[in-house]
């Protein structure tokens, strides 16, 4: 399980946990959010910006 | 070869719209100027770097080599510009070059407002804007207990939440009586200071500093109600205003920022604005959606396709972990009336119109979960 961070506005997404408010189940991996999905706190979509890993 | 973009500036507005700009166009010389070393770092990160226990160094996510290159792009660092000939499409900078371009950026940002403040300690408040502020007031940290914060808002509650991961008693002052008192209602704020308080923090509401005094370790400030609050270092956090000079003396249009068009255009041909120095249909919003939006919209037209910014609603994640908050405040004028729904372990806050419309909201703690789905609800701030 891996974290990344949006480099825009510094979001974690933590694969183990999840984000379980927008349906994305904990143990989710970064490569399987859809390519649609967008950062919850500063709106950049996932394709649009690089994910660090933390 | 055509004259290049240039952009000045190198935060998150300056270089969101280059990176956007090389999706569409990979050819035109691009070029960016800033006053400081031109790395690339997230600035809403730096409201919570000491609990993630970042140095100055992993902030800084890109160099500004590693930017040149990955934009293709000519990057002056620690050079500022003198003047602006818009007639002539040229900027000056302090080394006395004139440098042509075909379409200039202004993405100078802002500065951070200070309260006149009297007493000999007044030059020694900070206030944290850039990487650089930061680096010094993290400096400024080591050994220290006790920071006086000038400002109960956004970055003021951020930090203060985040000086309590190194151990040190954050006071907050300010004039109103909850804090983010512009964005919340009043039970939402009443839960933010409540739960901040139980984490470590200390409000002082309904007061201002009027005067800071430099005492034998740290500082005196003197309070509106004439009561005296020490602590070893003083941070203001009042709020921004948009550096305009530049624009203004080379002959653009000002009002609380640079005045520009949907199309991001100012009031002179081939000189846009973008981030926090622009002024918007009357708006100037510091934060990073709007920023982002700004960036797609100006790239677009630069790479030759005229299009309008447009912004849908914009919720705003509050930093503070001790109190998770989201708002998304009612548009300035909007009519209607705040609903509050409290819970033990949140409040829900709507603000609706006369015909029961959201109009905005505002969340606190268990309640940010449907951040998503109330978002949808909003109308978008422009259109």
């Amino acid at each position: 399980m891996k974290k990344w961070q949006c480099i825009v506005c510094g979001f974690i997404y933590d694969e183990a946990v999840g984000l379980p408010e927008e349906g994305i189940t904990a143990g989710t991996a970064w490569a399987d959010i859809p390519e649609d999905w967008a950062c919850p706190d500063c709106g950049v979509a996932k394709a649009d910006f690089d994910m660090v890993e933390v | 070869m055509s004259h290049p973009i240039i952009i000045i500036g190198s935060g998150l507005a300056a270089y969101n719209l280059a990176r956007e700009l090389r999706k569409l166009d990979t050819a035109t010389p691009l070029t960016v100027i800033s006053r400081d070393h031109a790395g690339f770092y997230s600035k809403p990160m730096l409201s919570n770097a000491l609990a993630g226990n970042k140095s100055i160094q992993q902030l800084v996510m890109k160099s500004a080599e590693t930017m040149a290159s990955e934009l293709n792009a000519t990057i002056l660092a620690h050079t500022e510009i003198s003047a602006i000939d818009a007639a002539a499409q040229t900027v000056t900078i302090n080394d006395g070059r004139v440098l042509p371009y075909r379409d200039l950026v202004l993405a100078l940002g802002a500065d951070p407002i200070r309260l006149p403040l009297s007493g000999n300690g007044a030059a020694g408040v900070m206030s944290v804007n850039d990487l650089d502020d930061f680096a010094k007031f993290s400096a400024a940290l080591e050994g220290v207990k006790t920071v006086a914060i000038l400002g109960a808002g956004l970055i003021g509650c951020e930090f203060a939440n985040d000086l309590l991961a190194r151990g040190i008693k954050p006071v907050v002052l300010d004039p109103s009586n909850w804090p983010l008192s512009r964005l919340l209602p009043a039970e939402a704020g009443e839960r933010l200071a409540a739960k901040l308080t139980e984490a470590g923090v200390e409000f002082k509401m309904g007061v201002s500093a009027s005067a800071v005094d430099a005492i034998e370790q740290g500082y005196a400030l003197t309070l509106s109600d004439g009561s005296i609050v020490t602590a070893d270092l003083v941070l203001s956090a009042v709020g921004l205003r948009s550096r305009t000079q530049l624009a203004a003396a080379a002959g653009l249009t000002i009002n609380r920022g640079i005045v520009v068009d949907r199309q991001l255009q100012s009031s002179a041909a081939h000189i846009y604005a973008v981030g926090d120095c622009a002024e918007v249909a009357g708006l100037t919003l510091p934060f990073v959606l709007p920023i982002m939006q700004q960036a797609r919209a100006l790239a677009a037209t630069l790479a030759g396709t005229p299009t309008v910014v447009k912004y849908p609603a914009m919720p705003v994640v509050v930093k503070t972990p001790a109190c998770p908050t989201v708002v998304a405040p009612p548009a300035i004028g909007a009519e209607g009336d705040w609903q509050v729904e409290i819970a033990d372990d949140g409040i829900t806050a709507r603000f609706v119109g006369s015909a029961d419309e959201l109009l905005g909201f505002a969340l606190i703690g268990a309640a940010t979960s449907q951040r998503q789905a109330m978002a949808q609800q909003l109308p978008p701030v422009l259109v």
